[in-house]
């Protein structure tokens, strides 16, 4: 059925969607990229970053990590390590992770590997608040 | 009457303690419904994944990738997951032994190996004995795929910067609640992937791809040392449950046990106690007729 768009997004603790939706802005590796109905299949990689798709006329917001998208005719599969929807981010662990994260970078070596981890904690903490701004 | 007095203070002592085992039963068997929720629901997440790992594997040859890289195994590390919380049974103790046999027969062979443990009880049976690295305790109360990603950020680096050679992994597979089994598996190099997996020949699709495959297969490879150690998370900390759940049903069974024959004890006693009195009057009563 190439006249509908079904995502599901998968996450190792639950399904996070599954549902029909009209389109899908997805923060792939190299650069975000939107999906409508019909598109060609497609395998990108996805970043930490905002994905955000539109459905029933309102446009939903999700914090997400690191994976994978997989688009067939008429299915989008987002498999993430994480995802979270706007208004289910919890602003204040976010900002607290941010401030830790700032402090490790601040410290650490740049040659220790706990440096980018540090790097990867700040942009997703930052991530996180961002798109619980849009809830 | 000091006999009576001390059978009727075991009773109780038993009974209280059976109702520690009864509610320990209890919380394992309801944190044990949790994991196994989390099995169900990392399913899907696992077997999506590995669809489009085998698929990306069959076209591209991932041979050249750093985590594939098999080198002479001179260094080892095993990584050894127990729990962090004691009382349920044989679980640790196996788990603890399949490790030193692997560790054992890897240092008959002459290599270094140096252990990672993940769970409490692990950690303080080998602290002693074997080196020990990146240690991580008091993490099956609470997890998620955070500590999978930690664990594999301790391990990947140092692999690819080849300062050891092979990484293997003792967890509890999960069979049933009452089947837990200690497995070994080696992390890296990874095994290839594709080869050994039957991949419908309909599911593959040519996609577009964003990277290159090459540089998707890349992104993919430590997630899939993170799916593989999450996984061995989720069935550990299922196991330990059920393992718990199946001990503690065990302990409140000898409980009861124990207080049955010590209340067949208690009533014998009190009855011979009552006897050993009437004697004594009904003596009483006919020496004095007699006089």
């Amino acid at each position: 059925m190439a006249d509908e768009l079904i995502l599901e997004i998968v996450t190792p603790e639950k399904m996070a969607f599954s549902g029909k939706i009209e389109e899908i802005t997805i923060p792939g590796t190299e650069g975000e990229f939107g999906v409508l109905r019909g598109h060609a299949s497609l395998l990108s990689s996805i970043e930490t970053g905002e994905l955000s798709f539109f459905r029933d006329g309102k446009r939903a917001h999700y914090a997400v990590s690191t994976g994978y998208a997989e688009v067939t005719s008429g299915r989008v599969t987002v498999l993430v390590e994480t995802a979270e929807r706007s208004d289910m981010i919890d602003k204040e662990r976010a900002k607290r992770a941010r401030e830790i994260a700032e402090t490790k970078i601040n410290k650490l070596s740049k040659e220790d590997d706990e440096r980018e981890a540090a790097k990867a904690a700040l942009a997703k903490a930052n991530v996180r608040l961002n798109v619980a701004e849009k809830g | 009457m000091a006999a009576l007095k001390d059978i009727k203070r075991k009773i109780t002592a038993v009974a209280k303690t059976k109702q520690i085992t009864k509610a320990m039963n209890m919380v394992a068997a309801s944190k044990f419904k949790n994991a196994q929720t989390r099995m169900e629901n990392f399913r899907p997440y696992a077997g999506k994944f590995m669809d489009v790992l085998s698929s990306l594997a069959l076209r591209v040859s991932p041979d050249t990738h750093p985590l594939l890289a098999v080198r002479e195994p001179k260094r080892i590390r095993v990584i050894c997951m127990t729990s962090d919380r004691g009382l349920c049974g044989g679980f640790n103790t196996n788990l603890i032994k399949a490790t030193e046999r692997l560790i054992a027969s890897k240092v008959k062979e002459g290599k270094e190996v140096a252990l990672i443990p993940v769970g409490r009880k692990g950690r303080d049976f080998f602290r002693k004995k074997i080196n020990v690295l990146n240690e991580r305790t008091d993490v099956f109360g609470k997890f998620d795929i955070s500590l999978a990603v930690q664990i594999a950020r301790d391990v990947i680096p140092p692999f690819v910067r080849e300062e050891y050679d092979e990484l293997y992994l003792v967890y509890n597979e999960f069979r049933n609640v009452s089947v837990q089994r200690p497995a070994v598996v080696r992390l890296f190099p990874l095994p290839s992937i594709g080869q050994d997996e039957d991949v419908d020949p309909n599911k593959r699709i040519d996609y577009i791809y964003e990277p290159s495959d090459e540089v998707l297969l890349e992104k993919l490879l430590p997630m899939y040392v993170r799916v593989l150690i999450f996984r061995a998370l989720v069935e550990t900390s299922a196991g330990e449950n059920g393992a718990r759940m199946a001990s503690m049903d065990n302990a409140t069974r000898n409980c009861e046990e124990m207080i049955g024959s010590l209340s067949l004890k208690y009533n014998k006693a009190r009855q011979a106690a009552i006897t050993a009195e009437l004697m004594d009057i009904v003596g009483g009563t006919e020496a004095l007729s007699k006089g």
